[in-house]
Protein backbone atom coordinates (compact mmCIF):
# COMPACT_ATOMS: atom_id res chain seq x y z
CA UNK A 1 0.00 0.00 0.00
CA UNK A 2 2.58 2.38 1.02
CA UNK A 3 6.14 1.26 1.40
CA UNK A 4 9.09 3.41 1.89
CA UNK A 5 12.70 1.76 0.96
CA UNK A 6 15.92 3.35 1.90
CA UNK A 7 14.15 7.07 1.10
CA UNK A 8 16.48 10.24 1.64
CA UNK A 9 14.97 13.98 0.72
CA UNK A 10 17.25 16.63 1.11
CA UNK A 11 16.17 20.42 1.52
CA UNK A 12 16.29 22.68 -1.09
CA UNK A 13 18.69 24.42 1.07
CA UNK A 14 21.04 21.72 1.67
CA UNK A 15 20.56 19.20 5.25
CA UNK A 16 18.16 16.18 4.99
CA UNK A 17 14.95 16.54 5.90
CA UNK A 18 14.88 11.99 5.52
CA UNK A 19 17.54 10.46 6.06
CA UNK A 20 17.65 6.35 5.12
CA UNK A 21 13.29 5.77 6.15
CA UNK A 22 12.17 2.21 5.13
CA UNK A 23 8.58 1.29 6.44
CA UNK A 24 5.73 -0.33 5.02
CA UNK A 25 1.83 -0.24 5.56
CA UNK A 26 -0.54 -2.38 4.97
CA UNK A 27 -3.68 -2.14 3.56
CA UNK A 28 -6.11 -1.78 6.02
CA UNK A 29 -3.63 -0.88 8.76
CA UNK A 30 -3.86 2.10 11.45
CA UNK A 31 -0.32 3.74 11.19
CA UNK A 32 0.62 7.02 13.52
CA UNK A 33 3.77 8.59 12.37
CA UNK A 34 4.95 10.84 15.42
CA UNK A 35 8.25 12.59 16.41
CA UNK A 36 8.73 16.18 17.53
CA UNK A 37 8.29 19.12 15.01
CA UNK A 38 10.78 19.36 12.21
CA UNK A 39 11.05 15.33 12.47
CA UNK A 40 9.89 15.23 9.48
CA UNK A 41 6.81 13.93 9.34
CA UNK A 42 5.03 16.51 7.07
CA UNK A 43 7.85 15.74 4.68
CA UNK A 44 6.83 11.87 4.80
CA UNK A 45 3.24 12.72 4.07
CA UNK A 46 4.32 14.85 1.07
CA UNK A 47 6.11 12.00 -0.09
CA UNK A 48 3.35 9.56 -0.07
CA UNK A 49 0.89 12.55 -1.65
CA UNK A 50 3.06 12.82 -4.76
CA UNK A 51 3.79 16.99 -3.64
CA UNK A 52 7.37 16.22 -3.03
CA UNK A 53 9.28 13.33 -4.47
CA UNK A 54 12.64 11.53 -3.00
CA UNK A 55 16.27 12.42 -3.64
CA UNK A 56 16.95 8.58 -3.54
CA UNK A 57 15.09 6.16 -2.42
CA UNK A 58 11.98 4.48 -3.41
CA UNK A 59 8.56 5.52 -2.37
CA UNK A 60 5.84 3.52 -3.74
CA UNK A 61 2.41 4.60 -3.02
CA UNK A 62 -1.10 2.49 -4.06
CA UNK A 63 0.66 0.94 -6.94
CA UNK A 64 2.30 3.97 -7.98
CA UNK A 65 5.71 4.78 -8.03
CA UNK A 66 6.38 8.51 -6.61
CA UNK A 67 10.24 8.74 -7.83
CA UNK A 68 9.20 8.29 -11.48
CA UNK A 69 6.12 9.38 -11.51
CA UNK A 70 4.62 11.58 -14.83
CA UNK A 71 2.84 14.60 -13.90
CA UNK A 72 -0.72 13.33 -14.98
CA UNK A 73 -0.49 10.90 -12.76
CA UNK A 74 -0.28 12.48 -9.93
CA UNK A 75 -4.15 13.88 -9.20
CA UNK A 76 -4.40 10.52 -10.15
CA UNK A 77 -2.99 8.89 -6.84
CA UNK A 78 -4.61 11.71 -5.01
CA UNK A 79 -7.86 10.81 -6.15
CA UNK A 80 -7.35 7.18 -4.67
CA UNK A 81 -5.90 9.08 -1.35
CA UNK A 82 -8.12 11.01 1.07
CA UNK A 83 -6.00 14.02 2.64
CA UNK A 84 -6.82 16.01 5.94
CA UNK A 85 -4.70 18.92 7.34
CA UNK A 86 -4.36 20.26 10.81
CA UNK A 87 -5.88 23.52 9.70
CA UNK A 88 -8.68 21.96 7.88
CA UNK A 89 -7.89 23.59 4.34
CA UNK A 90 -11.40 23.86 3.27
CA UNK A 91 -13.06 26.66 0.95
CA UNK A 92 -14.43 29.34 3.10
CA UNK A 93 -17.00 30.78 -0.11
CA UNK A 94 -18.60 27.26 0.29
CA UNK A 95 -20.88 25.16 1.88
CA UNK A 96 -19.98 21.81 3.57
CA UNK A 97 -21.66 20.63 1.38
CA UNK A 98 -20.08 22.18 -1.62
CA UNK A 99 -16.81 21.53 -0.78
CA UNK A 100 -16.98 17.69 -0.05
CA UNK A 101 -18.86 17.93 -3.44
CA UNK A 102 -16.11 19.58 -5.02
CA UNK A 103 -13.64 16.55 -4.76
CA UNK A 104 -15.99 14.70 -6.54
CA UNK A 105 -16.81 17.18 -9.15
CA UNK A 106 -13.11 17.36 -9.75
CA UNK A 107 -12.85 14.07 -10.57
CA UNK A 108 -15.52 14.15 -13.61
CA UNK A 109 -17.95 12.14 -10.71
CA UNK A 110 -21.26 11.28 -12.55
CA UNK A 111 -23.60 14.74 -11.19
CA UNK A 112 -26.42 12.36 -11.03
CA UNK A 113 -24.62 10.48 -8.21
CA UNK A 114 -22.66 13.57 -6.39
CA UNK A 115 -25.29 15.01 -4.08
CA UNK A 116 -26.50 11.53 -2.39
CA UNK A 117 -22.72 10.55 -2.25
CA UNK A 118 -21.77 13.27 -0.26
CA UNK A 119 -24.80 13.37 1.88
CA UNK A 120 -24.00 9.51 2.81
CA UNK A 121 -20.21 10.65 3.92
CA UNK A 122 -21.75 13.57 5.48
CA UNK A 123 -24.15 11.30 7.54
CA UNK A 124 -20.87 9.27 7.91
CA UNK A 125 -19.06 12.00 9.97
CA UNK A 126 -22.23 13.25 12.19
CA UNK A 127 -23.02 16.26 10.31
CA UNK A 128 -25.61 15.82 7.88
CA UNK A 129 -28.03 18.54 9.89
CA UNK A 130 -24.96 21.09 9.22
CA UNK A 131 -24.63 20.36 4.93
CA UNK A 132 -25.48 24.06 4.20
CA UNK A 133 -23.05 25.86 6.74
CA UNK A 134 -20.17 27.64 5.75
CA UNK A 135 -17.15 27.10 7.34
CA UNK A 136 -16.63 30.29 9.17
CA UNK A 137 -20.66 29.01 10.99
CA UNK A 138 -19.13 25.62 12.25
CA UNK A 139 -16.60 24.85 15.41
CA UNK A 140 -13.36 23.46 14.54
CA UNK A 141 -14.33 19.63 15.45
CA UNK A 142 -17.00 20.12 12.67
CA UNK A 143 -15.27 21.32 10.12
CA UNK A 144 -12.53 18.90 10.60
CA UNK A 145 -15.62 16.43 10.03
CA UNK A 146 -15.97 18.04 6.76
CA UNK A 147 -12.45 18.04 6.18
CA UNK A 148 -12.90 14.36 6.47
CA UNK A 149 -16.05 13.61 4.70
CA UNK A 150 -14.31 15.48 1.49
CA UNK A 151 -11.57 13.05 2.49
CA UNK A 152 -13.63 10.23 2.01
CA UNK A 153 -16.22 11.09 -0.79
CA UNK A 154 -13.57 9.11 -3.14
CA UNK A 155 -13.28 5.78 -1.24
CA UNK A 156 -9.31 6.00 -0.85
CA UNK A 157 -7.67 3.32 0.18
CA UNK A 158 -5.56 5.22 2.69
CA UNK A 159 -6.64 8.30 4.79
CA UNK A 160 -4.01 10.57 5.21
CA UNK A 161 -3.76 13.00 8.22
CA UNK A 162 -1.39 14.95 8.86
CA UNK A 163 -2.04 16.62 12.62
CA UNK A 164 -5.51 15.98 12.51
CA UNK A 165 -6.23 17.01 15.69
CA UNK A 166 -3.50 19.47 15.97
CA UNK A 167 -6.10 22.72 16.27
CA UNK A 168 -8.81 21.11 18.23
CA UNK A 169 -9.85 21.07 21.79
CA UNK A 170 -9.80 17.84 23.88
CA UNK A 171 -13.43 17.09 23.41
CA UNK A 172 -13.12 17.61 19.51
CA UNK A 173 -9.84 15.56 19.80
CA UNK A 174 -11.41 12.52 20.68
CA UNK A 175 -14.48 12.84 18.86
CA UNK A 176 -12.21 13.33 15.34
CA UNK A 177 -9.65 10.73 16.26
CA UNK A 178 -12.61 8.49 16.73
CA UNK A 179 -14.33 9.11 13.34
CA UNK A 180 -10.75 8.16 11.86
CA UNK A 181 -10.83 4.53 14.34
CA UNK A 182 -13.98 4.36 12.96
CA UNK A 183 -13.24 4.74 8.95
CA UNK A 184 -9.80 2.67 9.74
CA UNK A 185 -12.34 -0.75 11.03
CA UNK A 186 -14.51 -0.10 7.68
CA UNK A 187 -11.40 -1.13 5.78
CA UNK A 188 -9.35 2.12 5.29
CA UNK A 189 -6.02 2.51 6.05
CA UNK A 190 -4.90 5.03 8.22
CA UNK A 191 -1.41 7.48 8.48
CA UNK A 192 -1.84 9.75 11.62
CA UNK A 193 0.59 12.11 12.11
CA UNK A 194 0.89 13.83 15.72
CA UNK A 195 2.74 14.84 18.69
CA UNK A 196 -0.19 14.07 20.78
CA UNK A 197 1.40 11.22 22.81
CA UNK A 198 -1.88 10.92 25.01
CA UNK A 199 -3.55 10.10 21.92
CA UNK A 200 -0.79 7.37 20.82
CA UNK A 201 -1.12 5.95 24.07
CA UNK A 202 -5.37 5.21 23.43
CA UNK A 203 -5.11 2.98 21.02
CA UNK A 204 -2.80 -0.06 20.07
CA UNK A 205 -2.12 0.85 16.90
CA UNK A 206 1.29 0.73 14.93
CA UNK A 207 3.74 3.60 15.65
CA UNK A 208 6.71 4.98 13.51
CA UNK A 209 8.88 7.56 15.26
CA UNK A 210 10.63 10.15 13.45
CA UNK A 211 13.66 11.84 15.00
CA UNK A 212 15.23 14.36 13.17
CA UNK A 213 14.51 12.84 9.98
CA UNK A 214 15.45 9.52 10.72
CA UNK A 215 13.13 6.62 11.62
CA UNK A 216 14.14 5.46 14.91
CA UNK A 217 11.11 3.27 16.32
CA UNK A 218 8.87 1.29 14.65
CA UNK A 219 6.28 -0.95 17.23
CA UNK A 220 5.86 -3.42 14.16
CA UNK A 221 9.47 -3.69 13.79
CA UNK A 222 10.93 -3.54 17.57
CA UNK A 223 8.26 -5.30 19.05
CA UNK A 224 6.86 -7.93 16.86
CA UNK A 225 8.21 -10.07 14.21
CA UNK A 226 9.51 -8.67 11.06
CA UNK A 227 6.62 -11.19 9.28
CA UNK A 228 3.78 -9.75 11.04
CA UNK A 229 3.99 -6.07 9.87
CA UNK A 230 1.40 -6.43 7.65
CA UNK A 231 -0.85 -8.11 9.53
CA UNK A 232 -0.50 -5.50 12.50
CA UNK A 233 -2.39 -4.18 14.29
CA UNK B 1 -17.99 22.80 -19.57
CA UNK B 2 -20.83 23.21 -17.48
CA UNK B 3 -18.63 22.67 -14.27
CA UNK B 4 -16.19 25.32 -16.20
CA UNK B 5 -18.66 28.13 -16.70
CA UNK B 6 -20.08 27.48 -12.89
CA UNK B 7 -16.40 28.05 -11.47
CA UNK B 8 -15.75 30.78 -13.76
CA UNK B 9 -19.20 32.28 -13.05
CA UNK B 10 -18.30 32.20 -8.92
CA UNK B 11 -15.25 34.14 -9.38
CA UNK B 12 -17.27 37.20 -10.58
CA UNK B 13 -19.59 36.56 -7.58
CA UNK B 14 -17.08 35.96 -4.97
CA UNK B 15 -14.51 38.68 -6.43
CA UNK B 16 -16.73 41.51 -7.55
CA UNK B 17 -14.37 44.07 -6.70
CA UNK B 18 -11.29 42.39 -8.45
CA UNK B 19 -13.20 41.42 -11.42
CA UNK B 20 -14.67 44.81 -11.59
CA UNK B 21 -10.63 45.94 -11.49
CA UNK B 22 -9.47 43.33 -14.24
CA UNK B 23 -12.45 44.03 -16.39
CA UNK B 24 -11.90 48.37 -16.06
CA UNK B 25 -7.98 47.72 -16.55
CA UNK B 26 -8.53 46.04 -19.67
CA UNK B 27 -11.23 48.62 -20.83
CA UNK B 28 -8.80 51.42 -20.20
CA UNK B 29 -5.51 49.71 -21.82
CA UNK B 30 -7.73 48.83 -24.63
CA UNK B 31 -9.16 52.21 -25.14
CA UNK B 32 -5.63 53.53 -25.09
CA UNK B 33 -4.97 51.06 -27.78
CA UNK B 34 -8.33 52.26 -29.76
CA UNK B 35 -8.35 55.75 -29.53
CA UNK B 36 -4.59 55.33 -31.25
CA UNK B 37 -6.13 53.02 -33.80
CA UNK B 38 -8.31 55.69 -34.33
CA UNK B 39 -5.57 58.42 -35.11
CA UNK B 40 -4.36 55.50 -37.54
CA UNK B 41 -7.62 54.98 -39.03
CA UNK B 42 -8.13 58.77 -39.81
CA UNK B 43 -4.60 59.16 -40.98
CA UNK B 44 -5.00 56.42 -43.69
CA UNK B 45 -8.39 58.13 -44.57
CA UNK B 46 -6.93 61.38 -44.89
CA UNK B 47 -3.84 59.54 -46.35
CA UNK B 48 -6.18 57.98 -49.34
CA UNK B 49 -7.75 61.04 -49.62
CA UNK B 50 -5.04 62.85 -50.97
CA UNK B 51 -3.76 59.60 -52.75
CA UNK B 52 -7.19 59.89 -54.59
CA UNK B 53 -5.46 62.84 -56.46
CA UNK B 54 -2.36 61.02 -57.80
CA UNK B 55 -3.59 61.15 -61.56
CA UNK B 56 -0.85 60.73 -64.52
CA UNK B 57 -1.27 63.57 -67.73
CA UNK B 58 -0.33 62.62 -71.15
CA UNK B 59 -0.70 65.87 -73.41
CA UNK B 60 -1.33 64.65 -77.12
CA UNK B 61 0.08 66.46 -80.19
CA UNK B 62 -2.08 68.77 -82.13
CA UNK B 63 -4.02 67.07 -84.76
CA UNK B 64 -3.90 63.39 -83.16
CA UNK B 65 -5.94 61.06 -85.15
CA UNK B 66 -9.18 60.53 -83.30
CA UNK B 67 -9.77 56.79 -84.32
CA UNK B 68 -6.12 56.41 -82.77
CA UNK B 69 -7.07 58.29 -79.60
CA UNK B 70 -9.95 56.13 -78.75
CA UNK B 71 -8.18 53.21 -79.19
CA UNK B 72 -5.59 54.30 -76.87
CA UNK B 73 -7.87 55.11 -74.04
CA UNK B 74 -9.33 51.19 -74.37
CA UNK B 75 -5.79 50.29 -74.10
CA UNK B 76 -4.65 52.63 -71.03
CA UNK B 77 -7.83 51.16 -69.31
CA UNK B 78 -6.75 47.72 -69.62
CA UNK B 79 -3.50 48.65 -67.77
CA UNK B 80 -3.72 46.33 -64.73
CA UNK B 81 -2.78 49.57 -62.75
CA UNK B 82 -5.24 51.72 -64.33
CA UNK B 83 -8.50 52.65 -62.62
CA UNK B 84 -10.10 55.11 -65.42
CA UNK B 85 -8.65 56.74 -68.53
CA UNK B 86 -10.19 59.84 -69.81
CA UNK B 87 -9.55 62.27 -72.67
CA UNK B 88 -9.94 65.97 -72.12
CA UNK B 89 -10.61 67.56 -75.40
CA UNK B 90 -8.90 71.06 -76.56
CA UNK B 91 -12.29 72.33 -75.99
CA UNK B 92 -12.94 70.52 -72.97
CA UNK B 93 -9.24 72.00 -71.34
CA UNK B 94 -10.21 75.55 -72.33
CA UNK B 95 -13.55 75.26 -70.41
CA UNK B 96 -11.94 74.19 -67.70
CA UNK B 97 -9.27 76.21 -67.40
CA UNK B 98 -11.59 79.51 -67.62
CA UNK B 99 -13.56 78.58 -64.99
CA UNK B 100 -11.04 77.50 -62.85
CA UNK B 101 -8.44 80.05 -63.46
CA UNK B 102 -10.91 83.03 -62.49
CA UNK B 103 -8.33 85.63 -62.65
CA UNK B 104 -7.05 84.91 -66.71
CA UNK B 105 -10.66 85.17 -67.37
CA UNK B 106 -10.18 87.74 -69.68
CA UNK B 107 -7.12 86.81 -70.82
CA UNK B 108 -8.77 83.78 -72.05
CA UNK B 109 -11.32 85.55 -73.33
CA UNK B 110 -9.57 87.39 -75.46
CA UNK B 111 -7.66 84.04 -77.24
CA UNK B 112 -8.09 83.84 -80.90
CA UNK B 113 -6.70 80.17 -81.13
CA UNK B 114 -6.73 77.87 -78.26
CA UNK B 115 -3.22 76.96 -76.53
CA UNK B 116 -3.88 74.16 -74.42
CA UNK B 117 -3.01 70.72 -75.67
CA UNK B 118 -5.72 67.85 -75.48
CA UNK B 119 -4.47 65.34 -72.96
CA UNK B 120 -5.61 61.78 -71.51
CA UNK B 121 -6.33 61.99 -67.66
CA UNK B 122 -5.07 58.66 -66.10
CA UNK B 123 -5.96 58.18 -62.19
CA UNK B 124 -4.63 54.75 -60.79
CA UNK B 125 -5.76 51.76 -58.74
CA UNK B 126 -5.62 51.75 -55.16
CA UNK B 127 -2.01 50.19 -54.06
CA UNK B 128 -0.24 51.86 -57.14
CA UNK B 129 -0.09 55.02 -56.20
CA UNK B 130 3.61 55.32 -55.32
CA UNK B 131 6.73 56.24 -57.36
CA UNK B 132 7.16 52.99 -59.12
CA UNK B 133 3.85 52.19 -60.63
CA UNK B 134 3.20 55.74 -61.48
CA UNK B 135 6.62 55.96 -63.15
CA UNK B 136 5.84 52.62 -64.95
CA UNK B 137 2.63 54.17 -66.50
CA UNK B 138 3.96 57.57 -67.69
CA UNK B 139 6.90 55.65 -69.16
CA UNK B 140 4.59 53.46 -71.07
CA UNK B 141 1.94 56.16 -71.92
CA UNK B 142 5.23 58.04 -73.85
CA UNK B 143 5.07 55.08 -76.14
CA UNK B 144 1.91 56.10 -77.37
CA UNK B 145 2.97 58.09 -81.06
CA UNK B 146 1.02 60.73 -80.68
CA UNK B 147 1.72 61.61 -77.08
CA UNK B 148 3.69 65.01 -76.71
CA UNK B 149 4.59 65.54 -72.99
CA UNK B 150 3.85 63.11 -69.69
CA UNK B 151 3.60 64.61 -66.22
CA UNK B 152 2.76 63.31 -62.67
CA UNK B 153 4.43 65.67 -60.09
CA UNK B 154 7.49 63.32 -58.92
CA UNK B 155 8.29 65.11 -56.26
CA UNK B 156 5.09 65.40 -54.79
CA UNK B 157 4.06 61.38 -55.29
CA UNK B 158 7.47 60.86 -53.95
CA UNK B 159 7.01 62.79 -50.87
CA UNK B 160 3.42 60.82 -50.64
CA UNK B 161 5.51 57.46 -50.32
CA UNK B 162 7.88 58.83 -47.71
CA UNK B 163 4.72 60.23 -45.55
CA UNK B 164 2.75 56.49 -45.86
CA UNK B 165 5.93 54.71 -45.28
CA UNK B 166 6.43 56.74 -42.10
CA UNK B 167 2.66 56.26 -41.50
CA UNK B 168 3.14 53.10 -41.51
CA UNK B 169 6.39 52.88 -39.22
CA UNK B 170 4.89 54.88 -36.44
CA UNK B 171 1.52 53.06 -36.24
CA UNK B 172 3.38 49.66 -36.01
CA UNK B 173 5.93 50.48 -33.45
CA UNK B 174 3.54 53.53 -31.22
CA UNK B 175 0.83 50.07 -31.95
CA UNK B 176 3.18 47.52 -30.60
CA UNK B 177 4.56 49.40 -28.05
CA UNK B 178 0.68 50.33 -26.79
CA UNK B 179 -0.19 46.56 -27.48
CA UNK B 180 2.67 44.87 -25.38
CA UNK B 181 2.00 47.86 -22.35
CA UNK B 182 -1.88 46.97 -22.42
CA UNK B 183 -0.99 42.94 -22.29
CA UNK B 184 1.51 43.43 -19.62
CA UNK B 185 -0.62 45.50 -17.54
CA UNK B 186 -3.68 43.14 -18.16
CA UNK B 187 -1.80 39.93 -17.69
CA UNK B 188 -0.72 41.58 -13.86
CA UNK B 189 -4.52 41.79 -13.26
CA UNK B 190 -5.31 38.72 -14.25
CA UNK B 191 -2.20 37.30 -12.40
CA UNK B 192 -3.62 38.98 -9.30
CA UNK B 193 -6.93 37.17 -9.75
CA UNK B 194 -5.11 33.64 -10.09
CA UNK B 195 -2.96 34.92 -6.95
CA UNK B 196 -5.88 35.51 -5.17
CA UNK B 197 -7.05 32.24 -5.53
CA UNK B 198 -3.75 30.48 -5.16
CA UNK B 199 -4.66 28.62 -1.67
CA UNK B 200 -8.05 27.08 -3.39
CA UNK B 201 -5.81 25.75 -6.05
CA UNK B 202 -3.39 24.05 -3.81
CA UNK B 203 -6.77 22.67 -2.55
CA UNK B 204 -8.27 21.60 -5.84
CA UNK B 205 -4.86 19.84 -6.53
CA UNK B 206 -5.25 18.33 -3.16
CA UNK B 207 -8.38 16.81 -4.25
CA UNK B 208 -7.06 15.61 -7.37
CA UNK B 209 -7.97 18.10 -9.49
CA UNK B 210 -5.97 17.88 -12.80
CA UNK B 211 -4.13 21.01 -14.12
CA UNK B 212 -6.44 21.30 -16.59
CA UNK B 213 -9.77 21.13 -14.74
CA UNK B 214 -7.86 23.96 -13.01
CA UNK B 215 -7.15 26.01 -15.40
CA UNK B 216 -10.36 26.32 -17.56
CA UNK B 217 -12.23 28.01 -15.75
CA UNK B 218 -9.57 30.82 -15.27
CA UNK B 219 -9.27 30.44 -19.29
CA UNK B 220 -12.98 31.31 -19.31
CA UNK B 221 -12.96 33.58 -16.87
CA UNK B 222 -10.11 35.47 -18.75
CA UNK B 223 -11.24 35.73 -22.14
CA UNK B 224 -14.74 37.12 -20.68
CA UNK B 225 -13.36 39.82 -18.96
CA UNK B 226 -10.62 40.44 -21.70
CA UNK B 227 -14.47 40.36 -23.63
CA UNK B 228 -16.28 42.84 -21.49
CA UNK B 229 -12.87 44.74 -21.62
CA UNK B 230 -12.93 45.48 -24.92
CA UNK B 231 -17.10 46.16 -24.58
CA UNK B 232 -16.16 48.46 -22.73
CA UNK B 233 -13.07 49.89 -24.49
CA UNK B 234 -15.17 50.17 -27.74
CA UNK B 235 -17.87 52.48 -26.29
CA UNK B 236 -14.92 54.71 -24.44
CA UNK B 237 -13.86 55.28 -27.81
CA UNK B 238 -16.77 56.03 -29.29
CA UNK B 239 -17.50 58.47 -26.66
CA UNK B 240 -14.06 59.82 -27.45
CA UNK B 241 -15.00 59.74 -30.94
CA UNK B 242 -18.66 61.74 -30.25
CA UNK B 243 -16.43 64.25 -28.52
CA UNK B 244 -13.96 65.04 -30.92
CA UNK B 245 -16.47 65.45 -33.88
CA UNK B 246 -18.69 67.32 -31.93
CA UNK B 247 -15.48 69.53 -30.74
CA UNK B 248 -12.43 69.17 -33.20
CA UNK B 249 -12.98 67.84 -36.57
CA UNK B 250 -14.60 65.39 -38.45
CA UNK B 251 -12.93 62.46 -38.38
CA UNK B 252 -14.20 58.35 -39.20
CA UNK B 253 -14.91 55.70 -36.30
CA UNK B 254 -13.89 51.80 -36.93
CA UNK B 255 -15.95 49.66 -39.31
CA UNK B 256 -17.63 47.08 -37.71
CA UNK B 257 -14.95 44.76 -38.22
CA UNK B 258 -12.30 46.78 -36.83
CA UNK B 259 -14.33 47.08 -33.65
CA UNK B 260 -14.78 43.32 -33.57
CA UNK B 261 -11.27 42.93 -33.43
CA UNK B 262 -10.71 45.35 -30.87
CA UNK B 263 -13.17 42.90 -28.90
CA UNK B 264 -11.78 39.39 -29.87
CA UNK B 265 -8.00 41.01 -29.61
CA UNK B 266 -9.57 41.82 -25.74
CA UNK B 267 -10.74 38.39 -25.18
CA UNK B 268 -7.46 36.98 -26.88
CA UNK B 269 -5.40 39.02 -24.32
CA UNK B 270 -7.65 37.96 -21.67
CA UNK B 271 -6.96 34.32 -22.41
CA UNK B 272 -3.33 34.37 -22.96
CA UNK B 273 -2.79 36.18 -19.83
CA UNK B 274 -4.95 33.57 -18.08
CA UNK B 275 -3.14 30.80 -19.81
CA UNK B 276 0.54 32.29 -18.66
CA UNK B 277 -0.10 33.40 -14.75
CA UNK B 278 -2.52 29.98 -14.44
CA UNK B 279 0.61 27.70 -16.10
CA UNK B 280 3.36 29.70 -14.64
CA UNK B 281 1.57 29.37 -11.02
CA UNK B 282 0.42 25.53 -11.53
CA UNK B 283 4.33 24.99 -12.11
CA UNK B 284 5.74 26.52 -9.50
CA UNK B 285 3.27 24.99 -6.50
Amino acid sequence: MIKFTNVFKAFPKGGLALKDVSFHVAKGEFAFLTGHSGAGKSTVMKLIYADERPTSGEVRVSGYNVNEMRPRDVPMLRRRLGIVFQDFRLLEDRTAEENVAFALEVTGARVSTIAARVMRVLTQVGLAAKAQAYPRELSGGEQQRVAIARALVNEPTVLLADEPTGNLDERATRGVFQLLRDINASGTAVVMATHDLDLVRQAPYRVIELQEGALVYDSAVDEASPRDQAAAP
Amino acid sequence: MNLTFREAMLTFKRAPLLSALSVTTIAFSLFVLGLFGLVVVNLQDALRSVEERVEVVAYLLPGAPVEAVAQALKDIEAFPEVQSATYVSEDDALARARAELVELRDVMQELERNPLPASIEVKLKPGFRDTDHVSAVAERLRGFGFVDDVRFGRDWVEKLDRLRGLAAAVGIVVGAAFAVVAIIIIGTTIRMAVLQRSREIAIMRLVGATDGFIRRPFLLQGAIKGLLGGGVAIGLSFGAYVLINRYLLQSAFFTQEQAAAIVAFGALIGLLGSSLSVGRHLKRV
